[in-house]
């Protein structure tokens, strides 16, 4: 027996260390307290070594799957890691390892006395929870275990928003938890009636097993509905600014760049691998609305903001709309066309683009706030000067969020773009345009700002460490690189994935 | 069954009714009330449709549990009243945007909040309506094979033997809950004893009760850890019943609550997830996957994991209860 881990079959048992290692991780911090510094940064590299192997194992041997305990489905949970997981695997551990080091300058287990401090202990293990949630919904093959990952990650994400202990972002807390909850109670409906209807959870079985009907269709719907509120799309989306907004820095980052990621992730797990045949052109138009809505207003909320985490926390709302635009594009995986693959990959491009530039954003405007003190984007003048490695990185990751090469959102929303003119639908474009001018607008009203030169030079009231700003540079630097070799990505990617997946970026 | 031919009709009737009323009645109080007893009813609900071990989670953690979550939570929102410009725990200097009281929702938004409620409750009645009877299920598959998990209740072997993983991550998720209670400590206070300190008359009822109820609570407790092998029970309403029993005897002023810094406190917390992981690791040579057990020793590793769950779930439970902490260490 144990030839199945250590043998050709290496990859398979790798699986349920993506989850092992940060749930350990967790548990190893709390009792070391105070003396757990390092335990982080050493976890949050393993993991990257991990999800590297994986990818590899996927890359060189297809889709791999691992039945927990030895029961297979129905009767256990399967973990399953195709193209897309581990795409998603390998962005989390990247996103990760520069956000602990930043983190690590300002969340300390251990105070100046010596003692054990708050938001320096829970940091990191709420940290591990996140991981293993966004891990465990990666890899979970079963609809149930998704909802667990969901729970933990859900848990795990709240006390993050709470961790500075002011009373506004106590309010964001308690709203994020609601909406994040309401969502969990809406996607596990919708997986009991599944349960219900074709007596398994197991994905590859029920995709199987479920017909073109309304029992499916409600279901369907309530999960959606469900996992929209979890990832903020509009119209359910008005907790994000605040939460995101008001937590640390090293927290808004993985919350904006990934957390939300987890539940599109799902929603786009279910209309293409589960549902395919369900997405009709009403239910996407309707997705895609959503998606367009959010771009539109999302924006404009982004212009009108005074304070730089507000500013970068509104355009998450604007971007997470494009990711809703590949529904309408990609038109399910009935009507492949030559054309849907490419929205399919543009949209997943997008979502890990995103992730390296939001948080790269994220953690900038924590360094302004340390550097300079503040983040009100009128008093930035003279920042470009005291901070250059920040406002450069801003300057990079706004290229993605503008869609301009090149970067890694320019290849998402080029596609989206040439996926909506070759199939004529001329309104979805006109939106990703109009997008785009306005991320211009905003981004360049922060740049004019931190490089104008100010009456009097700049003081930095807080020296900031070399590798907190390195930090920020890298993830920029990354989310700019996705646009340069964006091969790579689109071949694993496709492996596995439905019909809508192939004939990718050609 | 025959024996009470309206028992079932009136059931849900009450069980109807408590739920308005938790949902209607306006003081936080009653409505708390109302919706423990909804719980206890629910409880029989289980029963009488022969899951017994929903019954004994739904009444321990969905009535008592919860119950006594709302019922101090009600208190804290009186005390808080009663002294405003008192400092609650989290508030720490100026609040930076002062959020309005938000005004009742119109009627364009009330209006619409009833729509969709009618439609998704219309929705959840068609889906109902159309699912398939008999239920498909894999009641079949559980009994096949559960002589593979060296257990005999069908309830264990799926919680801890075929869907152990789920287990595993849940009782993670109740470890992070109680992280985010106690994220909302004050920093000042961090370290010190979680909840407000409990004082008791060395003579009064409490203290008999604290005396009195601990050693037969422990009985049941170690007795539901037990029998989890065989019939309904295990670590969860184990460990419920034991954070029961230690949170009287703080009550009675018997025992203090340990410090949130204390290193043994952390390691009743890990240690039920840390030997279901490491026995999880070990399933990796012993049986070649992760979670898999040897079925000639399945049922030794399924009791130790269900020990090491009962009393972190224990602990967890008691700290839940007990809340963020509230006076500085000394």
């Amino acid at each position: 027996m144990p030839g199945v881990v250590w043998g050709p079959d290496v990859g398979s048992g790798l699986l349920a260390l993506a989850v092992v290692l940060p749930v350990a991780g967790a548990l190893l911090i709390l009792p070391l307290g105070r003396h757990a510094e390092r335990v982080p940064h050493l976890l949050f590299m393993a993991g990257l070594v991990l999800a590297t192997a994986i990818a590899y194992h996927v890359w060189i041997g297809g889709v791999l799957t691992a039945a927990i305990g030895g029961w297979p489905a129905p009767l256990g949970i399967v973990l399953r890691a195709d193209g897309l997981s581990a795409v998603m695997l390998l962005t989390t551990a990247l996103v990760l390892v520069p956000v602990g080091i930043f983190a690590a300058g300002e969340f300390q287990p251990r105070t100046a006395d010596g003692r054990e401090s708050r938001a320096g202990l829970l940091f990191w293990p709420l940290m591990m929870g996140v991981w293993a949630g966004l891990n465990g919904t990666f890899l979970s093959n079963d609809l149930f275990n998704i909802y667990v990952a969901l729970e933990l990650l859900t848990l795990a994400a709240v006390p993050l928003v709470t961790l500075e202990g002011k009373a506004g972002t106590l309010a964001a807390a308690l709203r994020y938890l609601l909406f994040a909850l309401l969502g969990s109670l809406l996607y596990m409906l919708g997986a009991a009636l599944l349960y219900g209807t074709h007596g398994t959870l197991d994905l590859t079985l029920l995709a199987d097993r479920v017909r073109d009907d309304a029992s499916a269709l409600i279901a369907a719907a309530l999960m959606t509905a469900g996992l929209l509120a979890k990832t903020a799309m509009f119209p359910l989306h008005l907790w994000l600014p605040p939460a995101h907004g008001g937590a640390p820095a090293a927290a808004s980052a993985i919350l904006s760049a990934l957390v939300v990621k987890a539940s599109f992730y799902l929603v786009v797990r279910l209309w293409f691998d589960l549902f395919p045949s369900l997405l009709d052109d009403t239910g996407a138009t309707v997705l895609g609305l959503f998606g367009a809505a959010a771009i539109l207003s999302g924006s404009v909320l982004a212009l009108r903001q005074a304070r730089l985490k507000l500013l970068v926390a509104y355009s998450t709302l604007a971007q997470l709309g494009y990711l809703f635009l590949m529904f309408p594009l990609a038109g399910g995986g009935t009507e492949a066309q030559p054309w849907t693959a490419g929205a399919w990959s543009g949209g997943i491009f997008h979502a890990v683009s995103h992730a390296f530039a939001k948080a790269s954003l994220f953690l900038g405007a924590g360094i302004l706030v340390q550097g300079i003190g503040h983040d009100r984007i009128a008093d930035l003048r003279g920042a470009a000067r005291s901070l250059p490695m920040v406002i450069a990185a801003f300057g990079l990751s706004g290229l993605s969020l503008m869609g301009l090469p090149p970067s890694g959102g320019f290849i998402a929303k080029w596609l989206l773009l040439t996926t909506a003119m070759a199939s004529g639908r001329w309104g979805w474009a006109v939106v990703m345009f109009a997008g785009g001018l306005l991320a211009a607008t905003y981004v360049f009203r922060v740049l004019n700002r931190a490089m104008a030169t100010p009456e009097q030079p700049l003081r930095l009231v807080q020296p900031v460490h070399q590798s907190r700003q390195l930090a920020v540079l890298f993830l920029a630097l990354v989310s700019v690189l996705l646009g340069l070799v964006p091969a790579i990505p689109f071949e694993l990617l496709q492996i596995g994935g439905g019909l809508s997946t192939v004939e990718g970026f050609r | 069954m025959t024996a009470f031919p309206l028992l079932d009709p009136a059931l849900c009737f009450v069980i109807l009714t408590t739920a308005v009323l938790a949902v209607a009645i306006r003081t936080v109080f009653a409505a708390v009330v109302s919706f423990i007893v909804f719980g206890l009813l629910m409880a029989i609900a289980w029963v009488r449709l022969g899951a017994v071990d929903v019954a004994l989670t739904e009444a321990a953690i969905g009535a008592g549990l919860t119950g006594v979550l709302l019922l101090s939570t009600v208190a804290r929102i009186a005390k808080h009243r009663a002294d405003r410009g008192d400092d609650v725990p989290i508030l720490e200097g100026p609040e930076p945007d002062p959020a309005p009281t938000d005004p009742l929702p119109g009627l364009a938004t009330q209006s619409l909040a009833i729509v969709l409620s009618a439609a998704v409750a219309a929705a959840l009645v068609a889906a109902v309506a159309l699912l398939p009877v008999p239920a498909p299920g894999l009641v079949a598959e559980v009994g096949s094979r559960l002589s593979e998990t060296g257990v005999e209740s069908p309830v264990t072997a799926v919680l801890l033997a075929y869907r152990g993983y789920d287990t595993l991550l849940e009782i993670v998720v109740l470890l992070f809950a109680l992280l985010g209670v106690w994220s909302l400590t004050a920093d000042a206070r961090w370290g010190g004893q979680p909840g407000l300190r409990h004082l008791a008359r060395p003579d009064g009822v409490m203290a008999y009760l604290g005396r009195l109820l601990p050693p037969i609570g422990l009985l049941v407790g170690v007795y539901l850890f037990w029998i989890g092998g065989y019939r309904p029970g295990g670590a969860f309403q184990a460990g419920t019943v034991l954070a029961a029993v230690w949170l009287l005897a703080v009550m009675a002023g018997l025992v203090p609550i340990p410090k949130v810094s204390g290193i043994r406190l952390r390691l009743a917390l890990v240690i039920g997830p840390a030997v279901f992981l490491a026995i999880g690791l070990a399933g990796y040579p012993l049986h070649g996957a992760f979670l898999g057990y040897p079925p000639a020793i399945a049922k030794v590793l399924i009791i130790l994991i269900e020990a090491g769950l009962t009393i972190s779930i224990a602990t967890i439970l008691g700290l839940l209860v007990a809340g963020a902490p509230e006076e500085r260490p000394s």
